[in-house]
């Protein structure tokens, strides 16, 4: 069953999750719709990172019961690793301050809650 | 504050909780895991705490000083396993060759030898003291500050 | 000594990553051991970053590999790739490290009194330290992943010392645009560098620089991370946040932040020149940076002409005097394929924009300090409610007008000799961007008196007559990056020939970045 999905269907599915995000994050105003679309953003950057990293025949750097075939050496997973780190740190202190936001000006709107411009 | 079920069971899952995560943190070097993974796994376990008990019981175990000097103490440890090799190279890794975790793995398939790997398992307690520690904080200030309250200092 | 050098590009990184986590420790001891702790670790980085590029002046590029059994052992017996994760410090990298030292320390010493009266302060200190972190090691990096994991270290601490006066609600609202900004460009950065190793299967910057052909999806990886730095420098039409986030923070960030858009620069440049160096299309692209920054320099200076604000005023010239650094590069990398322009012409314009760099990463952020002064004094950013504040503030006024003076390009300082560099070498170019120059600088002036009479000159009003001038250790900040300005002023060709012309060499040159990590075989 595995041989009939086309090699090419992950990139497909990372580039349409990076479209919509970048959909989300220029045209929405909530700014928890906004935290999402950056969520969403990077998931699809980090599914990218793992298709990348397809070796046909390849077995995983595991020494335990392992079957036949190279061993890959695991970047692509240290990157994407060191990535999703990253994300969580971020999300985080956008959520803090859209939570302080919403304290001081009582709205989540980005249009409403707006005081600096010019 | 949830119902007297969910909390005992709350009570008896945190256990096997801990457990797994600390599993999947020791054998970091030999199966996927490591640090930062076995942190989360048990830090979504306090996640379940709070989401049984209320946050204003879980702020009196886990007290705000004490998660502190953790999280500094998880950093400071890896950084001076860092520094140690500075004899030769930054990040060298002395362990390898005595009895400390410094065995070489065979080549090819067999089970895998938990006392290899050098410095590289005791940087995945360092990193993994840490996350607990962090990341508890982080989970816990939210919770307690969508409630209401303000952590100062 | 000779080990301490051979160490050095990894303890200047290690160092203040060290003093970060202790800091937290230490100050639960005592306040008083926590300030003097930070100032120390910084002190002492500041001599090992000038030890440092003085030895590379003298021995050439230095090489570090983290983890192997000897330091310049690059490529390790028996393979054909350099494996490891590899630092390499060669004069550009040294002198961005000169610049984010020395204005680290200035920062660090005005926060002591800047936010002594705010909760937290053990926290600013860690996340300060943490960003000093981040600055230097981005700088110093051989490694195309390392240099964003660095980004992001730089770029969260930045947006968390932003929203530092939880208090008000504007310092929110520009913390979430910054790091929104950043989010997005870390994560275009870091496509692009999954599409690089996709094809090539290494992540080492030199390594790279040798095999790299111009595919399709190189062209797509060098938009994204030209778009990346683009928004992260603040370059027109993505320069919507830099007002918003440069104007709520505590002086002394506002400050670090200016220099961490030059290291954004400096990335953008070891892309364009030593990664892509030998294949890039250079009129096409060196054209296309000289558009947008004209268009940086004009918007940047014709938006903060009508500014009430002090800070969002000065941000706004940041934005305009970035723009002449990229046309000095600019014009550097149009000509790159073709040697004889680039003797003639194209070194000096990257001189040009390179000293520029230096001189605006001292006087910028003591226009900025000098605007926390006026904060501090009054508690008020609005220049039409100050009004003769010279009369208490004398050490600030001083700075203030050394400030202007530079900025606008009036000889004998600083900023005439970095403009008059570029004026005259662009012009052989083009001569539209010269006669651009001229005028926003004429502008930048019109608007930096106005402001000045405003806010020194004139009767003292009743409301601030009982106050006196700011803390001692402001001024010291301050009067570091004077120091700083006047001997810039003093000694122009000592400076030219000892840090910025081999900085545009080593960018020019790629050769030499590459030898020394895949040449040095043992």
């Amino acid at each position: 069953m595995m041989e009939h999905i086309p090699l090419d269907f992950p990139f497909l599915a990372a580039a349409l999750l990076v479209g919509i995000s970048f959909y989300i994050i220029i045209f929405k105003k909530n700014l928890i719709k906004l935290i999402m679309g950056i969520a969403m953003l990077a998931s699809g950057v980090n599914l990218f990172l793992v298709s990348l990293g397809y070796r046909a025949g390849g077995t995983a750097p595991i020494y335990t019961d392992v079957p036949e075939g190279t061993m890959v050496m695991s970047v692509p997973q240290a990157l994407t690793l060191t990535s999703i780190v990253i994300n969580v740190a971020v999300l985080a202190l956008m959520l803090t301050m859209a939570i302080r936001i919403y304290r001081h000006t009582g709205s989540l709107d980005s249009e409403k809650s707006r005081k600096l411009k010019g | 504050m949830l119902t007297k079920i969910v909390r005992t069971v709350a009570n008896q899952l945190i256990l096997f909780i801990v457990i797994f995560g600390l599993y999947v943190i020791v054998h970091g070097h030999i199966t996927p895991g490591g640090g930062f993974q076995g942190g989360a796994v048990i830090v979504s376990g306090v996640v379940m705490l709070l989401a049984a008990f209320s946050s204003q019981e879980l702020k009196k175990s886990l007290r705000e000083r004490v998660l502190t000097i953790v999280e500094s103490s998880g950093a400071l440890i890896f950084i001076i396993l860092a520094f140690i090799g500075i004899g030769t190279v930054f990040f060298y890794n002395i362990l390898v060759g005595t009895p400390i975790f410094g065995r070489i793995p065979a080549i090819g398939p067999g089970p895998g030898d938990i006392w290899t790997g050098g410095v590289i398992p005791l940087m995945n307690f360092a990193v993994g003291l840490k996350v607990i520690a962090g990341l508890s904080a982080v989970v816990l200030a939210l919770a307690l500050f969508s409630g209401g309250e303000e952590v100062e200092e | 000594m000779a080990e301490l050098i051979t160490h050095s590009p990894i303890l200047i990184i290690a160092i203040p990553l060290l003093a970060a986590f202790l800091t937290p420790l230490i100050g639960m001891a005592s306040q008083k051991a926590r300030n003097a702790f930070v100032v120390g670790s910084l002190v002492f980085v500041t001599f090992l970053v000038f030890a440092l590029a003085r030895d590379i002046s003298f021995n050439g590029i230095h090489v570090y590999t983290l983890g192997a059994a000897s330091p310049d052992l690059s490529i390790p017996t028996g393979f054909m790739v350099p494996v490891r994760i590899i630092l390499e410090v060669d004069g550009m990298s040294a002198f961005f490290g000169i610049i984010w030292a020395i204005v680290s320390l200035a920062a660090a010493i005005y926060s002591l009194s800047h936010i002594a009266s705010e909760t937290g302060q053990t926290r600013f200190y860690t996340l300060l330290l943490l960003m000093v972190t981040g600055g230097f090691g981005m700088m110093f990096t051989g490694d195309l992943f390392n240099l964003f994991v660095f980004l992001e270290i730089a770029s969260i601490s930045g947006a968390a010392l932003i929203a530092y006066r939880t208090k008000f609600a504007d310092t929110q609202e520009g913390g979430f645009k910054y790091i929104v900004v950043s989010a997005i460009a870390s994560l275009m950065v870091l496509f692009a560098i999954g599409l690089l190793y996709a094809q090539y299967n290494s992540l080492n910057i030199a390594y790279l620089a040798q095999v790299i052909q111009y595919t399709t999806l190189d062209k797509i990886a060098l938009a994204m991370f030209l778009i990346a730095f683009a928004m992260k420098t603040g370059m027109v039409p993505l320069h919507l946040w830099f007002p918003d986030a440069y104007s709520v923070a505590p002086a002394s960030i506002t400050g670090m932040l200016v220099i961490t858009s030059h290291a954004c620069m400096y990335a953008a440049f070891r892309i364009c020149f030593t990664l892509y160096g030998g294949v890039i299309n250079a009129p096409v692209v060196g054209w296309i940076i000289i558009i947008f920054g004209l268009l940086t320099m004009f918007v940047g200076v014709t938006m903060a002409v009508y500014q009430k604000d002090v800070m969002r005023f000065m941000s706004y010239h940041a934005v305009s005097q970035l723009g002449y650094m990229w046309i000095g590069v600019g014009v550097g990398l149009a000509v790159l394929g073709n040697a004889e322009l680039i003797a003639t012409y194209g070194r000096d314009a990257m001189s040009g924009g390179i000293f520029h760099i230096l001189n605006h990463a001292m006087y910028k952020p003591l226009l900025f300090f000098t605007g926390g002064a006026l904060f501090h004094y009054t508690g008020t950013r609005d220049l039409t409610k100050m009004g003769g504040l010279a009369h208490k503030m004398k050490w600030t006024t001083i700075l203030y007008i050394i400030g202007t003076l530079s900025i606008s390009g009036i000889p004998p300082l600083n900023g005439f000799s970095s403009k008059i560099l570029i004026y005259e070498s662009v012009y052989q170019f083009h001569p539209i961007l010269t006669i651009t120059g001229i005028i926003v600088s004429i502008l930048t002036l019109a608007s930096f008196t106005k402001a000045f009479h405003s806010a020194f000159m004139g009767a003292e009003l009743p409301e601030y007559k009982g106050g006196k001038e700011v803390p001692r250790s402001m001024i010291i900040g301050m009067v570091i990056l004077a120091a700083g300005i006047v001997f810039v002023t003093l000694f122009p060709s000592l400076v030219v020939d000892w840090a910025i012309h081999p900085a545009a060499d080593a960018l020019i040159d790629q050769g030499a970045y590459i030898n020394a990590v895949t040449g040095a075989i043992p």
